[in-house]
This record gives structure tokens, C-alpha cells and sequence, in this order.
């Protein structure tokens, strides 16, 4: 009974008196435990991201109006096993004027931010790695470290189209971590609290209601963080090749390409969890195991959501990329929090269904506004664009005299 | 010797190899390399002296801005940015003597202050050091006036920023 509630919990508990029966001093049994608890979720979390490649390819496929892969097993979905043996048996390359350790630390790094992302993630009630109580901060902290993966790439690689796709990494990551890190601050305004778990647990309503919009930001300046199409600018083919990891060859490149899939499912469960709940679902207070289903359920419904943008949208322009970036997302994610921090502080001790309907209220008026003011700016652009066209009337033909 | 104790000596040998090397390798990419592992050494010194928030706020500010706004830098220069001069001049072994008698002055300093030996007062548990020093910075009793002075700076900073960056029309 105990173990179907709680397996996790119970099977290291069961592990930790097997241990001491051993006759092995408490703090070594918490460390035994502790890389224990690592081992699982890293291997977890990789066995998932080889699923991500079937489900990429096949979901890809199906928005193309194509099958997908269909031959290696049922639904191809032996392919992604197909994939790797080809990566791994292919020789790794070493350009010519690489820095050999920078070269071969940045996939690595790479991958260690994005699994390191879920020590906090929240699983059950009861099953998280590490309830630190900055983890919102921590998060971003692994971002920007994964930033200097991308640097140490396109630097290393001794080639300039490397160097181009680094430098418009800088470029997009920096500026889409002010719009991220704002609206990161929503769910701890409305939860009073930095800690992950207390987030989702503050989460009787979820927070996608109380602040849709700042759900939807958050949602864009990560597929921005994380360079997918609408804004994969750090390695447009058509533009740069294939960006920072032009030179990797094997399984370096697979490092990459399986953490970019990673990273996309990462964000979409940090999403999940700050804004549609998390674990939260019904039965989960007797159950704590069926948190794992549903925050999987949120996670690959926002994952999917992810895809959908990622092959309907054609890549943005540079120049726009960072318009979009510093003319409205931070102006209007800076609104959102303004606005809901006041709102908070004013409806001190409400009734939970006022707090909410305020804060839902209060995100319509901004997008109304919002909607009001680019309706403006359309129409002085479009009038600028009709008073110019005079300039491009080809001039009269000479009068011809007789 | 406790579990702490270990990490915390290995990631002082680290910090001090690594800001070692900021100063002594040739090529300027690596200097700032070296530059953040040092800093990532002093982010794991404040999670052993359980501050996470000071361990966080240092790799985003120091890591995440500062360290990647100078390989920017770096990076917009030349590629082999190599320094091929000497790097001691000829009063090296004064600096070296100067350095020796403040190291050994701190140390007797230390060694003499009374708190060096008491224990410090263990913060309750579930005590939230964010929640205080979230209160303190906006409280009159406390910091609320170099916080805000500090605000004011960067902000005048930001201003400054655009403004020299700014097209002259």
C-alpha cells in the first residue's frame, strides 16, 4: 500500500536502513542516496530525450504533411536507436587551430546545465531533488552558464561562421533573459515564495489563470532562450550554415542536438510547473505518484505547443528579433509585473476567488491596451509606408517636340 | 576532517589555481575562462557558508553578465590575442616582499581578533534569509537608502549607456 503511494520515497528508505544495516555511518548513507537519487533522474531524463527524437521527427513529419521515420520497428520508433549508433560510430573531428579542452568542454557544459535544471524540478509532493529555496533563481543562473556553452563552442571551433553564430547567441540570450527573469518573477509575487515546490504548491488556483499573459511571455522569451525556430538566428542555415556547432562531428553533435530537444522539454516543464500547477491534479494528496503523470501530461502538452510554433512560424529577422525583444516584451512583461505586484499588495488577505478574478482582470485591461497601442503603431507605419510611395513613380517621359 | 571541510579545501586550491592563471596565461580568452571558473569557485564558498542566494546572485551577475560581456570583447578583437612581452619587470621580488608582510600582517591581525575563534550562532531552522534580507533591503531601519542610492546609480549608468550609444542624428 505504502509502496504503490510513494514507490519513490519508500524504495529509499528501504535502501537507507538496508544500508545502516550494513553498518554505515549516517551522512554516507545520505550521500550514497543522494548520487543515487542524481543517477535516476539524469538517466531518466536521457532515456526521455531519445524518445523526444521519435516523437520530433514524427511530430515534424505529421505538421509536413510526411509519415516520418517508419521502417526501424513499430511507428520507426527503433529510429532514434538507428541515430545513435550512426553518431557514435562516426569520427570526431578536431578543426585545425582548435582549442582541444574548450572545444570538447562546451557539449559537455551544454548538457550538465540543462540536466542540472532538474535537481528543482518538483516531481510529486514528495519526490524533488533539492528544494532549494532560491531555485527560481537558480534556473536562471543555469541559463546563463549554458550561454557561455554556446561562447566556448563557436570560439573553439576556429571557424567564423562558429563565431558569427556565438556572437548572435550573445545577442539573443542576453536580451530574452530580461523579459524571462520579469516573468519569472510573477509566479513568485503571486506565491511569496522563490522555492519551487512552495510555487506549486501556492498553486490552488493555477497561476496560468491568475496571469495568462505573463504564462504566454515566459513562454516566448524561453523559445527564445533556448534558440528554436521562430528564433533559431545562432544557427540559420540558410544564414550562418549551422552556427555554433558547424565543426562538431559524432556524438559532440549529438550532445547538442539532444540537448537543444532537452532544453525545449525542459522549459516546457518549468512552465508547467510555475504556471499550470505542476503535480497538482486531483487525488495527487493520497497518491503522491500520480504527480509524475500529470506534470508529464502538462509538460508534453506545452512541449507540443513548442513544436507547433516551432514549424508554423518562418525564422524572424534579426533586427526584428531584437526590436521584438527590447520595444515589446520587456515593456510589456515590466506592465504585467507593475500590475500584479500591486494588485497583490492591495488584496491582502482576499478571499482566494476575488484574488483571482482581480489578477485575471487586471491581465485583460493590459492586453486590451496592449492591443489598442500596436493598432496605433500599425496604422502610423502603415500611413509613413503610403506617404512614401510618390517617391517610387517613375518620372515623366520627355515631351517630345516636333 | 569533515565532509565540508574537504570541499571547501578543494575549492579554495581551485579558486586560487584558477585566479593564478587569470593572471599568468598568455592568451586572453583563457585569462577569462580561468576568470570564471574563480568565480564559480567563490559561488560554491558561499553554498558552503549556506548563503544559496549569494552562491545564485554570483553566477548570474558575475558569470552570467559580466564574464560574457568581457569574452565578447575579447572575442571582437582579434582572434590570437596573445601577449608576447615579459610579464614580470624587474621589481618583481619587492611586490613578492610587499605581499609576503600583508598576507603575514592579515593573518597576525586574524589570528589575534577574538571572533576567529568562537563559533558562529547557527540561524534557526526554517529561518528564510531571503525573507530577511528581502525585508531589510526595503526597510527604513536598514539599507532602504543604499539600495535605492544604488538603484539610482545603475539606472544613471543605463541612461548613460544609451545615450553615448545612441545615433547622432
Amino acid at each position: 500500500m505504502d509502496f504503490l503511494k510513494d514507490p519513490i520515497n519508500f524504495i529509499a528508505n528501504w535502501l537507507g536502513t538496508l544500508l545502516s544495516g550494513w553498518g554505515l555511518s549516517e551522512p554516507l548513507i545520505a550521500v550514497v542516496l543522494a548520487l543515487l537519487g542524481v543517477l535516476v533522474i539524469v538517466l531518466i531524463v536521457l532515456a526521455i530525450a531519445i524518445l523526444l527524437v521519435w516523437i520530433e521527427r514524427k511530430v515534424v513529419a505529421r505538421f509536413q504533411d510526411r509519415l516520418g521515420p517508419n521502417r526501424a520497428g513499430p511507428f520507426g520508433l527503433f529510429q532514434p536507436f538507428a541515430d545513435i549508433i550512426k553518431l557514435i560510430i562516426k569520427e570526431s573531428i578536431l578543426p585545425e587551430g582548435a582549442e582541444w579542452l574548450v572545444y570538447n568542454l562546451a557539449p559537455v557544459l551544454t548538457m550538465a546545465t540543462v540536466l542540472m535544471i532538474w535537481a528543482v524540478i518538483p516531481f510529486t509532493p514528495t519526490v524533488l531533488g533539492s528544494d532549494v529555496n532560491v531555485g527560481v533563481l537558480y534556473i536562471v543562473a543555469l541559463g546563463s552558464i549554458g550561454t557561455l556553452a554556446i561562447i566556448m563552442a563557436g570560439w573553439a571551433s576556429n571557424n567564423k561562421y562558429a563565431l558569427l553564430g556565438a556572437f548572435r547567441t550573445v545577442a539573443q540570450m542576453v536580451s530574452y533573459e530580461v523579459p524571462l527573469v520579469i516573468t519569472l518573477l510573477i509566479p513568485v509575487l503571486l506565491s511569496h515564495s522563490m522555492g519551487i515546490n512552495h510555487i506549486v504548491e501556492a498553486q490552488e488556483v493555477w497561476f496560468f489563470v491568475l496571469s495568462p499573459l505573463g504564462a504566454l511571455l515566459f513562454l516566448i522569451a524561453s523559445v527564445a532562450e533556448i534558440g528554436r525556430s521562430p528564433f533559431d538566428l545562432l544557427e540559420a542555415e540558410s544564414e550562418i550554415v549551422a552556427g555554433f556547432h558547424i565543426e562538431y562531428t559524432g556524438m559532440r553533435f549529438g550532445l547538442f542536438y539532444a540537448s537543444e530537444l532537452l532544453h525545449a522539454l525542459t522549459i516546457s516543464t518549468i512552465a508547467a510547473t510555475l504556471f499550470l500547477g505542476g503535480w497538482r491534479g486531483p487525488g495527487v494528496e493520497t497518491w503522491p505518484i500520480l504527480g509524475v503523470i500529470y506534470l508529464a501530461g502538462k509538460s508534453f502538452l506545452l512541449y507540443f505547443v513548442v513544436m507547433w510554433v516551432r514549424y508554423s512560424l518562418p525564422r524572424i529577422r534579426i533586427d526584428h528579433m531584437l526590436n521584438f525583444n527590447w520595444k515589446f516584451l520587456t515593456p510589456l512583461a515590466l506592465t504585467i509585473l507593475i500590475v500584479t505586484a500591486i494588485l497583490e499588495k492591495v488584496m491582502t488577505g482576499a478571499s482566494l476567488a476575488v484574488r483571482s478574478l482581480v489578477h485575471l482582470s487586471g491581465n485583460v485591461v493590459i492586453v486590451i491596451v496592449t492591443i489598442q497601442i500596436l493598432r496605433t503603431y500599425a496604422r502610423i507605419e502603415r500611413q509613413r509606408f503610403d506617404d512614401s510611395r510618390p517617391l517610387a513613380v517613375a518620372a515623366e517621359p520627355p515631351v517630345t517636340t516636333t | 576532517m569533515t565532509t565540508t571541510q574537504m570541499i571547501f579545501l578543494a575549492t579554495a586550491l581551485l579558486t586560487l589555481v584558477a585566479a593564478i592563471m587569470v593572471v599568468s596565461t598568455r592568451k586572453l580568452v583563457h585569462a577569462a575562462l580561468w576568470l570564471i571558473l574563480a568565480l564559480f569557485g567563490v559561488a560554491i564558498t558561499f553554498v558552503l557558508l549556506e548563503a544559496g542566494f549569494f552562491a545564485v546572485i554570483q553566477v548570474v551577475v558575475y558569470i552570467g553578465a559580466i564574464a560574457i560581456l568581457m569574452i565578447f570583447a575579447i572575442m571582437l578583437t582579434r582572434r590570437e590575442v596573445r601577449d608576447v612581452s615579459p610579464q614580470t619587470n624587474r621589481s618583481w621580488w619587492l611586490a613578492a616582499v610587499i605581499t609576503v608582510l600583508f598576507f603575514t600582517g592579515i593573518v597576525f591581525m586574524l589570528s589575534s581578533w577574538e571572533g576567529f575563534s568562537v563559533n558562529q550562532p547557527v540561524a534557526g531552522v526554517g529561518v528564510d534569509t531571503i525573507d530577511k534580507l528581502g525585508q531589510a533591503l526595503v526597510s527604513p531601519h536598514a539599507y532602504v537608502l543604499p539600495f535605492e542610492v544604488a538603484s539610482v546609480l545603475l539606472l544613471a549608468a543605463m541612461i548613460g549607456a544609451i545615450y553615448a550609444a545612441r545615433e547622432k542624428k
